[in-house]
């Protein structure tokens, strides 16, 4: 094994080490050394070529979302990196374990304004995790091996490594021995005991507590651990929308997403509650509205993996910093036997009462359902019938782009386990629906892998429909919800800006047609009875599918917490429009 | 806003100033005084930033997500010896030359150069008796002048040691972030 490699042979071989088996990427001058190397490696590190960068770093994004293991993204220097920004920041904002692989033009030029030079190293500074500008060819062997610990250790996130031109030919023999030295990186794990009882305390006296969980349950693979934590101490649960699929939606203990476009009695029960348990969740503003205002009468008890998440948004009671699976592990050793959780039992029915009062007084999701009087197809027939043939037929995962088909999907679908539902929640990428389930797909051959998008996010990144035909990609279904508008922002406009729609209109091409270019099948639906009908052809045909759901054009998301209000000023309708 | 100072140690390694520099730029917080240098255990290097702010804890926890940051320490409220230095180019010529010698003598301060019409001075002291001798050189006519940030150190007993090499090379021993526990 002292055999002299060359930088991109070796980045090939630390990849493998790693137990990378797929990358996403395009090629480009500053990159082709580690594209002539990755033949030679071809049966074990797989390349799938993207249309575009921002498709391949969504797509490496579906992949680690789905598999909790670094996805790997390549591009060129210059435009090659910088069309790789995007799902790095979106990588950032959701915590994804995601490895940017660039390339840099030759040392020699460094800095000196090459052609396809950019200081790509610069610019993602503040958008990953770490990043790292590798010249020494001696140094690729550690640097990968750090770059993949840093991405999927601790709170995940994107690492970029900018590898220039000569440090990928250059020859030497590879150190594949040397240990992780980061002094100054050391993730806590473990939740301090002391706190934990502390925040046991506080639960065992609670009247009407309530837990909230994140993207770090799903991230910790926490989900059983959860479970059995709301189980023993028979505290209701809400998801967030990253944490959709946490805790199944049918559980008696489930009571659903809250926020923005939460449910009335999710975001009533948080302004209620004495005690919030938050498990792996940020407090984002779309969930806490105006945050002055949350959950005034809690105390919060926070559960994050990154301290510096604590106390950032909200005020906290009890802080934990630890990994969401190991701290309920302890917090189930450590929980009191029944009879000493009698006052937290003793209270339990009538809170959640409580809860289900307000759910049946909102009417939960009958009220939003409610159909106009109209014949054409309503957004909620696509998720009903969704919700119905997918659950039916099973081993689903469903990547949703970022808009009111998102929030339908999220609201409309029953969702049931981790990591079936992916979206783009902090960063709110429209475009990342179809590449993400690209990635998906590829990760989970087994799977028939849904990408609901609107026909604005649609149309951003509708190019690797190609991709996913070259790659022999059969599992993939895209559905778009087709309203013909960027609807969310059109929904704004009517609340709020007196129906001016300006620039939201949006005209497409015949998106069933344009998947059969791309050899597709491509099937479009107007009428009601049409989707059923539909979503089981998609299923029988043996290939990717788009279907082109043409839906009620002026459909908005209720309910809705307005901008800077708090999350009990819900808008369950459309007020009485104000002409001027 | 409180004017806030904290120390920082760090891996010496490129781009570590321009992350750590970043995170008060992204919450508009103005940097005031900026010193950066090597601590008493190689590869670590300390920093010691002022800063307005009225979130420190926020600024401090943001630090600590950088992988390279070993350490942070808000000293606002602790014991600190404080100094910054100073070099000035004054005009002198003729009789003024003596007075600014006098001057200097008052303050402390080094004649580091003498030329045929001026004299650089070289001054160590608190951020406060520096910004009087400015203003006392002010009155000879200030040709050029050069400051240093300001760098701190907790007074007594109390430390805010680098690791050593040892404890660098082989990992832990480093207090752990998670201090909030």
């Amino acid at each position: 094994m002292s055999e002299q490699r060359t930088g991109a042979q070796i980045m090939c071989e630390a990849l493998i080490r790693e137990g990378v088996d797929v990358m996403f990427g395009i090629p480009g001058g500053a990159i082709m050394p580690f594209y002539y190397a990755m033949w030679e490696y071809r049966d074990q590190l797989r390349h799938v070529l993207c249309r575009h960068e921002q498709g391949a770093g969504h797509a490496a994004e579906g992949y680690a979302r789905t598999t909790g293991r670094v996805g790997v993204c390549i591009g060129t220097s210059g435009p090659g990196a910088t069309n790789l920004v995007t799902p790095i920041a979106d990588a950032m904002m959701d915590s994804t374990p995601l490895l940017a692989i660039t390339g840099q033009v030759g040392s020699h030029v460094l800095g000196k304004d090459a052609f396809q030079e950019t200081d790509i190293t610069g610019i993602t500074m503040p958008i990953t995790k770490h990043n790292y500008l590798v010249k020494n060819v001696d140094d690729l062997a550690y640097v990968i091996k750090e770059a993949i610990h840093i991405a999927t250790t601790g709170r995940p996130g994107p690492v970029l490594i900018d590898i220039t031109k000569d440090a990928q030919i250059a020859r030497t023999v590879p150190n594949w021995d040397q240990d992780i030295n980061l002094p100054g990186y050391k993730p806590t794990y473990t939740g301090n005991r002391k706190q934990i009882r502390e925040a046991i305390k506080l639960l065992a006296s609670a009247k009407k507590p309530l837990i909230m969980a994140g993207n770090g349950v799903i991230m910790a693979d926490a989900s059983e651990e959860l479970r059995a934590f709301a189980e023993r101490t028979r505290i209701p649960v809400i998801t967030t929308l990253h944490g959709i699929g946490a805790f199944p939606e049918d559980h008696p203990l489930s009571i659903g997403m809250p926020g923005m476009h939460g449910w009335v009695h999710v975001n009533r029960a948080i302004q209620d509650c004495d005690v919030l348990f938050n498990i792996g969740g940020r407090f984002d503003d779309r969930v806490t509205g105006k945050a002055s205002t949350f959950a005034p009468n809690a105390q919060v008890i926070h559960v994050d993996i990154d301290p510096s998440e604590i106390g950032k948004n909200v005020k906290v009671t009890v802080p934990v910093v630890g990994d969401a699976r190991m701290v309920l592990q302890t917090f189930l050793e450590d929980l009191p036997d029944q009879a000493e959780l009698s006052d937290l039992y003793g209270h339990a029915s009538d809170w959640m009462e409580h809860i289900r009062e307000m759910q049946s007084k909102h009417q939960h999701k009958q009220q939003y359902l409610k159909r106009p009087d109209t014949s054409q197809l309503m957004p909620h027939d696509v998720y009903d019938a969704m919700t119905r043939i997918l659950n039916d037929r099973g081993n689903y995962r469903i990547a949703t782009d970022v808009g009111q088909h998102q929030m339908w999907a999220a609201q409309l679908i029953d969702w049931y386990s981790p990591r079936t539902h992916i979206t783009s929640g902090g960063a709110g990428t429209m475009g990342f629906a179809v590449p993400a389930a690209m990635g998906i797909a590829v990760a989970h051959p087994e799977d028939v892998v849904w990408a609901i998008a609107g026909d604005g996010g649609f149309q951003m990144t509708n190019q690797e429909m190609a991709t996913i035909v070259q790659e022999g990609i059969k599992n993939v279904k895209v559905a778009v919800v087709n309203n013909g508008y960027l609807g969310m922002v059109r929904q704004w406009q009517e609340l709020f800006e007196n129906k001016r729609y300006s620039g939201t209109p949006l005209s497409g091409p015949d998106f069933a047609r344009l998947a059969e270019a791309y050899g597709w099948k491509g099937i479009t639906v107007e009428q009601v009875d049409q989707v059923e009908q539909a979503i089981n052809d998609a299923y029988a045909h043996d290939g990717p599918v788009l279907i082109d759901f043409r839906v009620e054009r002026e459909v908005n998301v209720f309910p809705m917490v307005p901008q800077n209000k708090g999350i009990h000023e819900m808008l369950t309708e459309a007020p009485e429009t104000v002409t001027t | 806003m409180k004017k806030q100072t904290i120390i920082v140690l760090m891996q010496d390694q490129p781009g570590v100033l321009t992350r750590a520099v970043g995170l008060f730029r992204r919450r508009g917080y103005n940097i005031e005084s900026l010193a950066v240098g090597h601590s008493e255990t190689p590869g670590i290097s300390r920093m010691t930033v002022v800063v307005e702010s009225d979130d420190v804890e926020q600024v401090t926890k943001q630090l600590y997500r950088l992988v390279e940051v070993v350490k942070v320490s808000d000293v606002t409220d602790d014991p600190t010896v404080e100094r910054e230095m100073v070099l000035v180019k004054v005009n002198a010529v003729g009789p003024t030359r003596t007075e600014i010698v006098s001057m200097a003598s008052i303050f402390d301060a080094k004649i580091v150069d003498v030329g045929g019409r001026s004299m650089v001075i070289e001054m160590t002291g608190t951020p406060a008796k520096v910004e009087n001798f400015i203003e006392v050189m002010r009155s000879f006519g200030i040709k050029e002048m050069m400051r240093t940030g300001r760098i701190a150190m907790v007074r007594g007993l109390r430390t805010h040691q680098a690791p050593s090499a040892q404890e660098v090379n082989n990992g832990p021993a480093v207090e752990s972030v998670a201090t909030l526990n």
